[in-house]
């Protein structure tokens, strides 16, 4: 349910995120002063929150794939999903440090 | 979902993993080095590799996400196949459209 | 033991509703006893289906506390922790009446999976000679115990969201078939199960797996007609 939700998510942010790289088709000054409209704290709130779902539905698609063409024991497969968890959340901390 | 849409579905994720990495690698080192509009484009402007890898990237983005909202689609709302097709189409061709014209304003110099 | 259970039954069809009904609580006892319990001694109107109440037949499948089970099979005591049980039939199949589904969907799709033998010889030819250690055979075997009881068609997400899809049980039949060296319809099946009601159209959510009374992994089986078709596909052996 987590990998449909950050999918939709993402599938729903994408366009903004093309749109505003697309301001430096007029010029750079665009994007920069859009950069700095992104430096407030809100929208790194926001950014992280992004960069999480991404992880999200990476490691969810990634558990996908390796359930789908590997042969996997039961447990393994929990064993993977704690991972995969866990490394969205060490994703996230460590963006959180980077901002 | 049918066949050949699956194929589809799971080549373009396969292809994206790697590129998915190296995009938040990229996030990453932008956001530490606090670089700005000025040093990221000027590093991308001209550049053939970063035009097919965010390229490839985006054509991967717009097949993948189109079929994935076709699913959620199909089995969340009431709209027909026809219809939630349709959608899948058009998103398509948003995504893809506005995502190379961002490559382009990133990259053409 | 003098304690009593707070049972919640569902009475009626589609629009009925939960009823509530105190039963005496017994050691070992098995919700299956809870339901035979009232029948016989509170509402002899209560219409639910059991038939060996030893975990063999599949027939007492019933939703429990939210989860599809075997009821001869749910211990009270590991379900009922606050003494409250809720049962009702099982989901995602239309109610006939109380605890009674009607299983014509579920096994509707069996065949429309083609979860059928097509045989190559006739009884003039020689017994067909099966190593039960090749791969095909292993993978046929660990798939082939199903008796149909319906508990993961009634766990499935997909089957709750896409109404057509044909839902693991009829999808890991066809899996035993495609591994079966005698069997001749593997084009034809591969073909029935690439549409939009296949097996693509599962997500590997593995409530099937999870709740499965057999221990069965239809998330497996269906990971590998995904698999199947796909290459069948690619080579132009069926279409989309």
């Amino acid at each position: 349910m987590l990998h449909r939700i950050s999918g939709l998510a993402l599938a729903i942010f994408l366009p903004f995120h093309f749109l505003a790289l697309g301001l430096a088709l007029e010029r750079d000054a665009r994007l920069a002063s859009f950069l700095r409209w992104t430096d407030q704290p809100l929208v790194k709130v926001a950014e992280i929150g992004l960069v999480f779902l991404f992880t999200v539905h990476l490691l969810g698609g990634l558990r996908i794939l390796v359930i789908e063409n590997l042969a996997w024991r039961d447990e393994q497969k929990q064993l993977a999903t704690f991972a995969a968890a866990l490394s969205a959340i060490i994703a996230l901390a460590f963006l959180v440090r980077v901002f | 979902m049918n066949v050949r849409l699956y194929i589809w579905q799971r080549a373009t994720a396969a292809i994206m993993a790697p590129l998915v990495l190296v995009h938040i690698a990229i996030i990453f080192y932008a956001a530490r080095g606090g670089l700005s509009a000025t040093d990221i484009l000027a590093r991308t402007r001209g550049s053939i590799a970063w035009a097919a890898f965010y390229g490839l990237f985006v054509l991967a983005v717009s097949i993948h996400a189109s079929i994935g909202v076709r699913n959620v689609l199909s089995e969340w709302s009431p709209l027909s196949e026809r219809r939630t097709d349709a959608c899948a189409v058009f998103i398509g061709i948003v995504l893809a459209g506005l995502g190379l014209r961002a490559v382009a304003a990133v990259v053409v110099p | 033991m003098n304690v009593e259970l707070a049972v919640s039954l569902w009475r009626g069809g589609a629009n009925g509703r939960y009823e509530t009904y105190r039963v005496p609580q017994r050691q070992s006892q098995t919700v299956l006893d809870v339901v035979t319990f009232v029948q016989r001694h509170i509402d002899p109107t209560l219409s639910y289906r059991f038939a060996c109440r030893v975990g063999v037949c599949g027939s007492c499948a019933m939703t429990v506390n939210g989860k599809p089970r075997w009821t001869c099979r749910t211990h009270v005591a590991k379900v009922a922790a606050s003494g409250k049980l809720e049962i009702g039939p099982l989901e995602n199949l239309p109610v006939i009446k109380d605890l009674t589904t009607d299983m014509r969907p579920f096994f509707e799709k069996w065949q429309q999976a083609n979860g059928v033998f097509a045989p190559t010889k006739t009884r003039q030819d020689d017994i067909a000679q099966i190593r039960p250690d090749t791969p095909a055979r292993m993978a046929a075997d660990a798939a082939i115990e199903c008796i149909n009881c319906g508990v993961c068609y009634a766990a499935c997400d997909t089957v709750r969201w896409n109404s057509g899809y044909l839902g693991p049980a009829a999808l890991t039949r066809a899996w035993t078939l495609v591994n079966d060296a005698r069997d001749g319809g593997n084009t034809a099946r591969l073909q029935a199960i690439a549409g939009s009601g296949g097996c693509h159209a599962c997500h590997s959510h593995q409530s099937c797996q999870e709740l499965c009374p057999q221990a069965l992994n239809p998330t497996a089986a269906i990971a590998g007609l995904k698999r199947r078709t796909a290459t069948a596909y690619l080579k132009g052996e069926i279409t989309a």
